[in-house]
């Protein structure tokens, strides 16, 4: 039976019991991205793709990427929206380095990916976009489908994705563009069965979203889909498709999770287990707009959210917040985090507990607002003026997100200060399967407020007193932990005036002394290094001393796992260690970085981490710098270990 | 528990009871103690618990305010007051929350900040101390500061031209405007109580003397003397008259406000009648505009009507979501969407 002589829509799908007429083939893992135009529903496609092949048992990581202009002119090079996806039957860690599978579906497309597919890889493109027109707007001079070296190249295969799309759905009375919009699904259809997926749960993803609102639209759509696996598995143009075999995660219950909403409930959970509400205030930002969207969602989780009128008032609205009791939150990319220093300072001064999110992406200035980068962690370290110390967190992961905002919330609660959470771009658009926690593995976060006459009231005999003879609340006296205590408005007996001025020690008033500040200035930088008694020590993949340490921090993560991973699988002597705590370090780090002939530090940044492992510990360290927008492929990390190892 | 008796059980408070311990440091004479006295005077006639209140101040010498207050308080940073208190406010709805503000910290750095403090009517009270000068900062010329102002900033005089606080606030959709003297201490007593009863945000300008920079800027104003015939007291329902024999008016001649003397075939019907409660904000926008020399200068109520109050609204949104939905179960949430087992 030969595609032609069938109408497309009318191929009975592939039945499972009866033969199959192309060759089956197993495969490890595959890397497929899909790209095309802006509007071309390629994030859609991608994250059905994912969600497919984690629920079937893969585990997968994901690296979305968008232009940043929300909708470049059809057909050019700017507009080109890609999802990768890495799919596997192994534990992995990135979205992956080359390209097994590209999806593309116009010149440009094609033009701004095709270098990162793999030589031999499979290239489908919809080769009713390359005419005259779109192959100009993409700087094609000739059609690059019929190029000698890209046929040699690649195994091509041109789809007439446009005219087999709109056969598929035909009869439904949509006009033109409405029957292109469903081309995606199409595509999505081809690769389903290229993959050997199972379609049926983006068949109820499709009727779910449309099917009350938009029946044809709907139905428009499951043709598409059908019409694409139907033309795999009919066309002879596809000789074999391929199984990826679940992977062996650990058992439990899993689901797929972004980095944003890991980090939207892991606050959420942690504001939960403290036992107070989250008041959340943000500005619109690329990429952490999420963040504001997904906690205005669980109201019913008792959140307070408010959009701002600028970074400055979200960050000052945090302020007041924390001051009247809540669990104060805001999240930002580095734009807006340049703009709620002066705010943060405040924070630090008064001695408030709140969380300040970054999710970094390409600096300086607007910069690349969809693109990725590491390079905030001296802004989050010393963007303040005066010593103004605060706590640093980095994810190393999405699901990463979810457990260490929690750390994040607790150190600002029991240290009685603003603690910055780092993740990226890359982190938070990014996913991967999850396994579901239970809400009661986690332990309560204990908070006091002193109410009465309990609790940090000084005495005449500690010196202070209120000089007659009375205890009185002393809204800066420090615990054992040198925090002081957080006592509400609303609570008798406790009226107490803060603010960004000298605080003197103890009382809190105001004190310009010179004494005093060198004091103060003191009691709250030892405040944070002192956490570093109450975080986890810092753990070694690897041999515990020797010739070379990787030491890593944030999204990075999965990238540099995977190249040490596999040079220790060689045998080579290297460790990796990553680091998710950055302010204080964890204490037994000194030792770790002392323990190896050298120390590698790869960063998406042009050496923010190594100048503060240089300037702490006096390790000669040697970077691995990549500022492109983009995180690091494995074998770069890898080939400068080799280069390292040699030398 | 109604309202009576909560209040009844409180202990009986004085200005006393909100004084603080801290030695007050404005310089002599200047009008931000008199503006600190009533507002002492006011607060143990709320009925509210001391406990309950909070003062969130910006940057400047009016802002050293809540520190001489005993209550919560809260000295920030330089015009951010406004967003503050709106994270006090939307966080604890229940704490009567006074933002203290000057003219450059307002209307300058924190301008946009008051805008939408404004605009979304939180349930807030705001002075602003105008002394149209930056005292501080040791004189140099504010937003409010009139054109040819010589200050240390502007040796030939200053080409800035000023901007009034209550056009600005009746722009910003403000619920309550209204404005004062800092030494007419019965009419602030007034403005303040009435500022602290309305639901919303309740904007107050309060001519303040800069006693060291900009004294006797408003002597016209303030002057028991000359004042007569320089401001307007507004009474809601009564008619526009001011002056030493209270002989003239203020009338609408088309869209313009004049003034007139009465008799001669003028009488107080023919006058401009205020209306503080009028929905549209056209009439307290024209009183606004009335400036001395050419017009008295309105003094007391422009505004004040209802509308719906942010933290309000926040807060029964939350209501309403753990209604609609059940309070949020996290178990739920970690396993919603699509999931599966690996065994
Ligand atoms: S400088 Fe002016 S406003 Fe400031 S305290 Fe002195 S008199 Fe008052």
């Amino acid at each position: 039976m030969s595609s032609t002589e069938v109408p497309i829509a009318e191929v009975s799908p592939a039945d499972p019991n009866g033969p199959d007429p192309k060759k089956l083939e197993q495969v490890e893992s595959v890397v497929i991205r899909f790209c095309g135009d802006s509007g071309d529903g390629m994030q859609l496609v991608g994250g059905q793709f994912t969600n497919v092949s984690a629920s079937f048992g893969n585990d997968v990581s994901t690296l979305p990427d968008f232009p940043a202009e929300i909708r470049a002119p059809a057909g050019t090079l700017a507009g080109v929206s890609g999802f990768q996806l890495n799919f596997s039957s192994l534990d992995i860690f990135t979205p992956g380095d080359a390209v097994d599978t590209l999806v593309a579906m116009n010149p440009a497309a094609l033009k701004t990916n095709v270098g990162d597919l793999r030589r031999g890889g499979t290239l489908i493109v919809n080769v009713d976009e390359f005419e005259k027109g779109n192959l100009q707007k993409a700087g094609y001079e000739a059609n690059p489908l019929d190029d000698p070296d890209l046929i040699a190249k690649y195994q091509l295969h041109r789809v007439p994705m446009t005219r087999l799309n709109r056969d598929a759905v035909a009869g439904l009375g949509l006009g033109m563009k409405e029957a292109d919009r469903c081309k995606n699904f199409f595509a999505l259809g081809l690769v389903y069965w290229l993959y050997d997926r199972d379609r049926k749960p983006t068949e109820d993803h499709i009727t779910e979203k449309f099917g009350k609102k938009n029946p044809t639209v709907a139905e428009a759509n499951l043709r598409a889909l059908r019409g694409g696996f139907n033309y795999g598995f009919s066309t002879e143009s596809f000789t074999t498709h391929y199984q990826v075999p679940k992977a062996k995660l650990a058992p439990g219950k899993y689901r797929k999770i972004e980095g944003n909403e890991a980090t939207v409930w892991g606050l959420v959970t942690a504001a939960k287990r403290a036992g107070k509400t989250i008041f959340y205030s943000g500005y619109p930002i690329t990429p952490a707009s999420g963040i504001l969207e997904e906690l205005a969602s669980l109201k019913h989780f008792g959140v307070k959210t408010f959009q701002a009128e600028d970074e400055i008032a979200a960050m000052s609205s945090v302020c007041g917040a924390a001051f009247a009791g809540h669990i104060a939150v805001t999240a930002s990319s580095g734009p807006g985090i340049c703009l709620k220093g002066e705010a943060m300072g405040l924070g630090v001064m008064t001695e408030l507990p709140m969380i300040i999110v970054d999710v970094q992406r390409g600096g300086p200035s607007t910069g690349l607002p969809t693109k990725t980068e590491q390079s905030d962690l001296l802004l989050a370290m010393f963007g303040r003026n005066g010593d103004s110390p605060i706590p640093i967190l980095a994810a190393s992961s999405p699901g990463d997100c979810f457990y260490l905002v929690q750390e994040a919330v607790r150190i600002a609660l029991e240290f009685m200060t603003p603690v910055m959470f780092l993740t990226d771009g890359y982190i938070a658009n990014g996913a991967e399967p999850w396994m579901i926690p239970s809400f009661s593995d986690f332990p309560s976060i204990k908070v006091e407020h002193p109410t009465g006459k309990a609790g940090a009231w000084g005495s005449e005999e500690n010196g202070t007193g209120n000089g007659h003879g009375e205890p009185e609340f002393q809204p800066y006296l420090r615990n054992e932990k040198g925090a002081r205590p957080w006592a509400i408005p609303g609570t008798p007996g406790l009226e107490h005036r803060i603010g960004g001025l000298e605080k003197a020690d103890i009382t809190g008033n105001v004190d310009y002394s010179p004494a005093n500040h060198h004091k103060m200035v003191m009691n709250r930088i030892n405040k944070v290094k002192g956490i570093a008694n109450h975080i986890p020590l810092q753990e070694v993949l690897g041999p515990e001393k020797g010739k070379l340490l990787v030491l890593s921090w944030g999204g990075t993560y999965g990238a540099v796992r995977t190249a040490v991973q596999s040079c220790l699988a060689e045998g080579k002597s290297v460790a990796h260690s990553h680091l998710r705590y950055l302010n204080p370090f964890p204490r037994n780090l000194a030792e770790i970085v002392k323990g190896y002939e050298k120390v590698l530090i790869p960063e998406l940044n042009s050496g923010q981490l190594r100048l503060l492992i240089r300037g702490n510990y006096l390790v000669d360290a040697v970077g691995l710098n990549k500022i492109q927008g983009k995180p690091f492929l494995v074998n770069e990390v890898v080939q400068k270990i080799d280069e390292l190892l040699e030398s | 528990m109604s309202a009576e008796i909560a209040n009844s059980a409180l202990p009986v408070l004085t200005a006393k009871d909100f004084a603080s311990d801290q030695e007050i440091r404005w310089c002599p004479r200047c009008g931000d103690y008199s503006i600190l006295a009533q507002m002492k005077k006011v607060l143990p006639t709320l009925g509210i618990p001391r406990e309950k209140f909070v003062f969130v101040s910006g940057i400047g010498c009016s802002s050293r305010f809540p520190y001489y207050v005993n209550t919560y308080g809260f000295h920030s940073i330089h015009g951010r007051a406004p967003a503050i208190a709106t994270g006090v406010k939307v966080a604890r709805p229940d704490l009567q929350v006074w933002v203290i503000t000057g003219d450059g910290d307002a209307l300058s750095i924190g301008g946009n900040h008051l805008m939408h403090m404004l605009r979304r009517n939180l349930d807030l009270k705001v002075i602003l101390f105008n002394n149209r000068i930056y005292g501080l900062t040791k004189g140099q010329y504010s937003p409010t500061s009139p054109v040819g102002q010589k200050t240390k900033s502007t040796p030939m005089g200053s080409v800035d031209n000023p901007l009034s606080p209550l056009c600005y606030a009746i722009g910003s959709e403000a619920t309550f405007v209204a404005r004062s003297v800092d030494v007419d201490i019965k009419h602030l007593t007034y403005v303040l109580e009435r500022a602290a009863h309305h639901k919303g945000t309740a904007f107050v300008e309060v001519y303040q003397d800069c006693n060291i920079f900009n004294h006797d800027a408003f002597l016209y104003a303030s002057d028991k003397s000359i004042k007569a015939d320089h401001i307007v007291y507004l009474e809601h329902g009564k008619p526009l008259v001011f002056g030493k024999d209270v002989k003239k008016g203020v009338r609408l001649n088309g869209m313009h406000p004049e003034v007139v003397e009465l008799g001669k075939g003028v009488g107080e019907d023919d006058l401009l009648f205020h209306d503080e409660k009028a929905t549209e904000p056209s009439l307290a926008f024209l009183l606004s505009r009335m400036k001395y020399p050419d017009f008295p200068e309105p003094m007391g109520i422009f505004r004040a009507v209802e509308a719906p109050i942010y933290d309000e609204q926040v807060a029964l949104q939350v209501e309403t979501a753990i209604k609609k939905q059940g309070a949020g179960n996290f178990d739920e949430l970690f396993n919603s969407g699509d999931t599966w087992n690996v065994d």
